[in-house]
């Protein structure tokens, strides 16, 4: 088994306006230098060793991520 | 005439818009989500609401549904489609349409009557219109603004292919006030805003919904 961290973020041109909102909510809160904020997902899977990186790729690619306005990083960490 | 009906887990307007179709003369024939059958419909309606509780994105997870394969194929035939709301998020997620549909600009749940500007009266869908009539049907979602690359919203301009765009102020911030787009073909259409919402003025802001149905009836009839 092994685990496998997928970070899927909104592409740059894309509006996030949840993002934001998070930062205008940071100076309310008195923190400040915070000049920009971006808001994503993070996944966390479990996957045994017949999962190969093609695979991974296609799963990140075609359901955990819409390319048409995210991007995906697939990372491999250790259990 | 059979107009078929998805129904999803979380759909909410499915019962609006088999009542649309029935106005229209059509017979309304509701589909399951987890039947690989059309059950012979000439047309099919994707209807909306929050398919899946809008888990992971918007309809990411009703595309993978087994009356979507049927409906991805049909389409591909040439079998009139419209997407509402959630069916627009599902179509656009399927890859029936280009773009995708994201978070409203204001972060706010929008919900009212709204002006939309009918730009493309040639698909299965519009041909009831006037070419650049206005119509007023009602708007509620969350994620609704339409997004696409520069490239995509050009070609989709010089094509033609924005069969709805929003009259007035834009609800969401959708590039380019794009409210609905359609397939190169005409037959696949998607929109955000409700006109099953808008058939009789007894229960909606009006009764200008209607003639999408009546379109997709005209479409289908023998010539």
């Amino acid at each position: 088994m092994a685990r496998v961290v997928v970070d899927v973020m909104p592409k740059p041109e894309i509006l996030d306006p949840q993002g934001q909102a998070v930062a205008r909510a940071l100076p309310r809160l008195g923190f400040t230098g915070v000049g920009d904020v971006r808001q994503g997902k993070h996944f966390e899977l479990e996957v045994d060793d017949s999962v190969d990186d093609e695979t991974l790729a296609k799963i990140a690619e075609g359901f955990l991520s819409n390319p048409v306005i995210e991007d995906f990083v697939v990372r491999r960490v250790d259990s | 005439m059979k107009l078929g009906v998805i129904t999803f887990p979380g759909t909410l307007d499915d019962v609006d818009a088999a009542r649309a179709a029935r106005y229209a003369d059509a017979e309304a024939v509701p589909l399951w989500h987890g039947d690989a059958d059309l059950r012979g419909v000439d047309a099919v309606i994707v209807p909306g609401g929050f398919s899946y509780g809008d888990y992971l994105r918007a309809g990411a997870i009703a595309r993978f549904a087994p009356v979507m394969g049927e409906v991805i194929d049909a389409a591909r035939n040439g079998m009139p489609v419209l997407g509402i709301c959630n069916g627009f998020q599902v179509l656009c997620e399927a890859g029936l349409l280009p773009g995708a549909l994201v978070r409203n600009h204001r972060l706010h749940f929008v919900c009212r009557d709204q002006w939309l500007r009918v730009e493309d009266t040639s698909t299965a869908w519009t041909t009831r219109y006037e070419p650049g009539a206005e119509i007023l049907i009602p708007v509620k979602n969350g994620e609704g603004a339409f997004m696409a690359d520069e490239a995509t919203l050009d070609m989709l301009e010089g094509e033609g292919r924005v069969v709805f765009r929003y009259a007035g102020e834009n609800p969401n911030g959708s590039r380019r006030d794009i409210a609905g787009i359609r397939s190169a073909d005409g037959r696949i259409v998607g929109l955000m805003p409700h006109p099953e919402h808008a058939i009789d003025a007894l229960t909606g802001p009006s009764d200008d919904g209607l003639g999408m149905f009546l379109s997709a009836v005209d479409a289908l009839a023998p010539a």
